[in-house]
């Protein structure tokens, strides 16, 4: 049965179709399976060969090629993007169309050499603004980079108003209709896509649609699932509204937003929690939420951390680690951006008190600023541990609001503490 | 051995470390708000703006002139998990 390939006169798909894939990348669900899209673009003066699939699928990837193109004619590879699916058949491409260039985004340099590791592999680097001619075609670069590796890019297409995206639109939805006015209804993969690949990467996502919003569209030919060719425009802007805050989209008032965090098994961690808000209520333009890690599933509180400037997380120590609620908290850090946010640990403890160290280790670990030591209490918080605690969270609210207490420590602190 | 003061100004905190220390070394530890992704000057994830000292700072490698290049950032940028420390600096992460 053929596959659905003219995205217009010029430009054809000619990837791979895996329907039986139903784990991608170790992290993701495909029901659907997936599809691996390359495209050929002919111009007057050659044809260029816009990124190519997993090895697994060169069948199919070579057969298409050469019903479009003789191998002979391709003038440019591009890969937007050098995750195995898309690089998997360039060595053989190369091997085939020795004479084509191969174009790469500044940042796919090293990683392109990591890839392929072949002598003498020569590349063009490109960045926004670069183009190559293909004669009455051009090809044009824009660097979208974190979408979702360092390397990516897209390539417009401005003759036939197409941009090749990339991961960027794309989604694990394998319909051999291959057009978005076609296929099934693919909402689900496509929201699925963006939550798991794109979602920590949010600023990165509108840095780009800021380079895609101003282009001339009539289609998106993206490196998974549906070319979208019917209201292109309607995707571009679900991108912007999954990656703007909605906090700040709803409620902005300037607050910068704390989020304490416990659990506690005797209520003296939750002691704690309470005066570490107490303490940080007196500093204003906070806006403070308290949470018992007890009392709610982790997605929602994920939700909660993505969009909050600062989270403090307490926890007991329970046979010398933090528990389990706390570390699967976490532990789901990893789809969202927590980059750079504020964050600090308190607990008490009966014998040892190891969970906070741990738990500013992690944060450390997942480059959060942690910018307070904090703070552990054996057992029942006094009155000067539970005003330290005050302290504490007022210090942090003052670190949040600009008010920063400075510091001054030896290198040998920090070896000795790590 | 000679010393050095880092400071990182995004968490207000100075550290006086021996000269020739890796900024990576430090930022890490004391919980700085720069990020790291390869470690090895290629992904761009730890750009880090230099407030000062920028002078006292060890010279660039060709590695990282070209991964400052890609990402089109002004002059005053490195990247932490290449530079060392030789004298005092004030640091903070890009865009940060």
């Amino acid at each position: 049965m053929s596959v659905a390939a003219a995205v217009t006169e010029r430009i054809h798909w000619i990837g791979a179709l895996d329907p039986g894939m139903r784990t991608f990348d170790v992290i993701l669900k495909t029901p659907s399976g997936t599809t691996y899209n390359s495209y050929c673009v002919r111009g007057s003066e050659g044809v260029a060969i816009i990124d190519t699939v997993k090895l697994e699928c060169a069948d199919q990837f070579f057969a298409r090629l050469q019903q479009f193109a003789d191998y002979g004619e391709i003038r440019a590879i591009v890969l937007n993007h050098l995750e195995p699916d898309h690089s998997g058949c360039l060595p053989e491409l190369l091997r085939r169309a020795p004479q084509a260039k191969l174009y790469v985004s500044e940042s796919a340099q090293l990683m392109l050499k990591a890839l392929v590791k072949q002598d003498g592999l020569a590349f063009v680097p490109v960045t926004t603004g670069d183009s190559v001619s293909l004669g009455d075609r051009t090809l044009r670069f824009l660097h979208t980079p974190y979408l979702h590796w360092p390397d990516t890019q897209c390539t417009y297409v401005p003759e036939e108003r197409v941009l090749f995206s990339g991961d960027v639109f794309g989604c694990h939805f394998c319909d051999r209709r291959m057009f978005n006015d076609a296929v099934g209804d693919f909402r689900f993969a496509f929201e699925y896509y963006f939550h798991h690949i794109m979602r920590p990467f949010k600023r990165h996502v509108l840095d780009a649609l800021a380079l895609i919003e101003p282009l001339d569209l009539a289609a998106i030919a993206p490196s998974h699932g549906p070319i979208l060719r019917d209201r292109p425009r309607d995707y571009v802007a679900r991108y912007r509204e999954l990656a703007t805050p909605r906090l700040k989209r709803e409620t902005d008032n300037g607050d910068r937003t704390l989020i304490v965090f416990y659990i506690s098994s005797y209520g003296n961690t939750r002691r704690m929690a309470e005066a570490i808000c107490d303490g940080a209520a007196e500093v204003p333009g906070l806006r403070l939420s308290l949470y018992d890690l007890e009392g709610s599933p982790v997605e929602p509180l994920v939700d909660l951390v993505e969009e909050a400037d600062a989270i403090l997380i307490g926890s007991p120590t329970i046979n010398g680690d933090a528990v389990k609620p706390v570390w699967d908290l976490l532990s789901s850090f990893a789809g969202i951006h927590v980059k750079g946010k504020v964050a600090g640990a308190f607990g008490s403890f009966g014998w040892s008190g190891e969970a906070v160290r741990m738990i500013e280790d992690r944060l450390r670990g997942l480059k959060m600023r942690v910018p307070v030591a904090g703070v552990k209490v054996k057992l029942i918080p006094a009155r000067e541990e539970i005003l330290a605690c005050r302290d504490f969270g007022r210090q942090v609210g003052e670190f949040l609001i600009g008010r920063q207490v400075t510091r001054e420590i030896d290198f040998s602190e920090l070896v000795s503490a790590a | 051995m000679a010393k050095a003061r880092l400071t990182f100004a995004d968490i207000g905190v100075s550290v006086t470390v021996p000269a020739g220390t890796r900024i990576i070394e430090v930022s890490e530890k004391v919980g700085s708000g720069i990020a790291y992704g390869c470690r090895e000057s290629d992904c761009g994830t730890c750009l880090t703006t230099v407030e000062s000292g920028m002078e006292h700072l060890s010279e660039k490698s060709p590695y990282e002139i070209a991964t400052l290049a890609g990402h089109n950032v002004p002059a005053n940028v490195r990247l932490a998990c290449q530079t060392l420390v030789l004298g005092d600096a004030v640091i903070r992460p890009y865009g940060g």
